[in-house]
């Protein structure tokens, strides 16, 4: 097990991607001579050519769908999209041609593309360069949809994704590229499907993904030291599909869940938790999920504003105190 | 060899005409569903264009394709079948009319998003450049897509990296409803290629064999390695935008005029004037593609229905969304 920061373990897959297997190559706005915005591709660009590792023009739409074409004939694209919120114009894309061309064909064309792009609230990036596009991408029959919270998933579900048959939509986070961690030492492939305890506990289960897992456990953190609530912390990393398993698995031990996310409450990853709650384990229930999500506003400027914006742990201990009735 | 080629073309053009014909009447008996595009009086373009590619070539249309797949070589049958939904169609009756695939005769596909299909041609052919194959990509769209962002994006690319396309504009003049003059500040879409440092040429798109050699000519500029080419080929449908539209929004005049140079009266009038066939052959020809369309009616009607509604959403079946109610837990 080596530390590493999680944009290193981006780095490390594509690079063993690309030297394992010709038909991977990587493309977006400056992922090449110029490094990636993120350093995702550092180096890449001099180790395997201009013509692997393809630095675009500003077009997010024609890039992708350039990647998804590729891909009908047997390329394995990794198409890094700068910034979620740029992922909008490649939509069309994304949902009409990638995710439906399997189907539509009766099954004679795959897009094997992967996504990846960051979103979230970082730091002060205002309203255009903060979205949470998940719940968009989780919406779309035909597209996977994962997210890690750690440089090993980062690692592992990328080296995944490029060696699945299906689209895959990476959903990163601004914040996180530094966050250090453990990945192994020798190759990894996370699942693409299920979910990790990334706490074991008995009282409450806080759902979360990507950055929300690290507010789950530092409250979780909190209400053992502070109130003696044994708290389950589960880690979301596949949003498309959801665990459906996995989720009423840890509610029919707890009894108690709550849901966290950084994106706005409507028609997001908490909805469509608590409906699977609904659907598998209802009444294994004894108080009703809560959901923690950000405010329904465009992210202001403002750091002040921004960080009321959106959720943190403290909101989370309060949900859990609330849900205990303490 | 060049009668053989005419024939081919009159063989061609009579089956993508009678072949819509069939699919209206069926669409008007209800066999047929959802939005129906029809390609008669365009059947210079797919012709003289798809009869000058390589079998090796690729193809990416729009959702105006039959006659595209028949051209490729998609038996009649399989574009029928497809057309009323079955099972034996060539998207196994997923797909229908806007949406037909022959990957085995690297017939891409049919889009219906008007375009969608640029950025996906050039990534067929930015893996053709990189392997250094023979093999283009030929790119249909109709005038109404050049004001898409796609269309500037791709062929910036296209050009920007020399990839192996041709893109093929059939311009009828009319995007759904909308005169080309009061949807485009530059109406002449060939132009547009210098935007770009492109090659491009305007080809009237009535007379297949001027088509035919324009393309050719393309062709082997595409496959030179000289960069992408855009051909754009004035033409004319006859019918409105979809078996929903009547057209009424063209003068009578307007369409007598241009029905008036039916590209397939054209050709057969040539063909014969010329000496180049002769009656009895015309008339054999005709007998033929009216028999290929029974048969390919015949077969649509007889086929059964596609039945496995999740088969071909991911690679494997994965459970995705809620499960069917009565599946959920009864209270205890």
């Amino acid at each position: 097990m080596a530390e590493m920061a999680l944009w290193e373990a981006v780095r490390r897959a594509h690079d063993e991607e690309l030297a394992n297997d010709p038909m991977v190559i990587v493309m977006g706005e400056d992922v090449g001579l110029a490094g990636g915005t993120y350093k995702a591709t550092l180096g890449l660009y001099e180790k395997y050519g201009p013509e692997r590792v393809i630095d675009t023009p500003i077009s997010e739409n024609s890039f992708t769908g350039l990647g998804i074409g590729a891909s009908f004939l047997g390329v394995r694209p990794i198409i890094e999209i700068m910034s979620v919120n740029f992922a909008w114009l490649a939509l069309d894309q994304i949902a009409n041609t990638a995710a439906k061309v399997r189907y539509m064909s009766g099954g004679q064309l795959q897009a094997p593309v992967v996504i990846r792009s960051p979103g979230g609230v970082a730091h002060q990036l205002g309203a255009q360069h903060s979205a949470r596009m998940e719940k968009v991408f989780m919406g779309i029959a035909g597209l996977r949809v994962v997210t890690p919270s750690n440089p090993r998933q980062a690692y592992g579900l990328l080296k995944s994704a490029v060696r699945c048959d299906d689209p895959v939509f990476i959903n990163e986070h601004e914040y996180m590229y530094n966050l250090r961690g453990e990945v192994p030492d020798e190759e990894y492939f996370h699942p693409l499907e299920g979910s990790e305890v990334a706490r074991p506990g008995r009282d409450v289960t806080l759902f979360g993904y990507n950055i929300s897992v690290h507010w789950c456990l530092q409250a979780a953190e909190r209400l053992a030291a502070e109130h003696g609530i044994d708290c389950e912390v589960v880690d979301l990393y596949a949003l498309s599909p959801l665990d459906r398993e996995g989720i009423a698995r840890s509610v029919t031990r707890t009894h108690r869940a709550v849901i966290v996310e950084e994106a706005e409450a409507p028609c997001g990853v908490g909805a469509e938790v608590m409906a699977i709650i609904d659907e598998e384990c209802f009444y294994e229930l004894d108080a009703p999920p809560l959901r923690v999500s950000a405010r329904n506003v465009p992210i202001p400027y403002n750091r002040t504003l921004e960080r009321a914006a959106i959720p943190n742990a403290d909101e989370v201990v309060a949900a859990v105190l609330h849900l205990l009735g303490k | 060899m060049r009668r053989d080629l005419i024939r081919q073309f009159l063989y061609d053009m009579l089956l993508a005409r009678l072949f819509e014909q069939a699919a209206a009447e069926q669409y008007l008996q209800g066999r047929i569903g959802g939005f129906l595009h029809l390609y008669p009086g365009e059947e210079a373009v797919a012709v003289g264009t798809l009869r000058a590619a390589d079998p090796g070539d690729y193809v990416v249309s729009t959702y105006r394709e039959h006659v595209h797949a028949l051209v490729r070589g998609t038996p009649p049958e399989a574009v029928m079948a497809e057309l009323f939904g079955k099972a034996t169609g060539c998207s196994r009756g997923y797909g229908g009319s806007m949406h037909l695939f022959d990957a085995e005769r690297r017939f891409l596909g049919g889009y219906a998003i008007v375009g969608e299909t640029f950025p996906v041609a050039i990534g067929v052919a930015y893996w053709l450049r990189l392997n250094e194959e023979p093999d283009v990509v030929l790119c249909y769209f109709g005038d109404g897509a050049v004001n898409q962002g796609t269309f500037h994006e791709s062929l910036n690319m296209a050009a920007l990296w020399k990839l192996p396309v041709l893109f093929v504009c059939e311009n009828n003049r009319y995007q759904i409803g909308t005169e080309i003059h009061r949807h485009s500040a530059v109406p002449e879409v060939w132009r547009r290629a210098c935007a770009y440092g492109m090659e491009g040429r305007r080809v009237d798109g009535m007379d297949v064999l001027a088509v035919h050699e324009a393309t050719r000519e393309a062709l082997r500029h595409v496959r030179e390695g000289k960069g992408p080419f855009l051909l754009e080929c004035e033409t004319y449908r006859f019918r409105g935008h979809s078996m929903a539209d009547s057209g009424a929004y063209r003068s009578a005049l307007e369409v007598a005029e241009l029905r008036a140079r039916d590209p397939l009266e054209g050709l057969r009038r040539r063909a014969l004037a010329e000496g180049w066939l002769g009656e009895g052959e015309v008339a054999e020809l005709e007998r033929r593609a009216r028999k290929a369309v029974q048969a390919a009616v015949r077969f649509a009607e007889q086929s059964p229905p596609p039945t496995e509604l999740h088969r071909d959403v991911y690679a494997q079946p994965l459970d995705v969304y809620a499960p069917e109610i009565p599946a959920r837990r009864a209270a205890p």
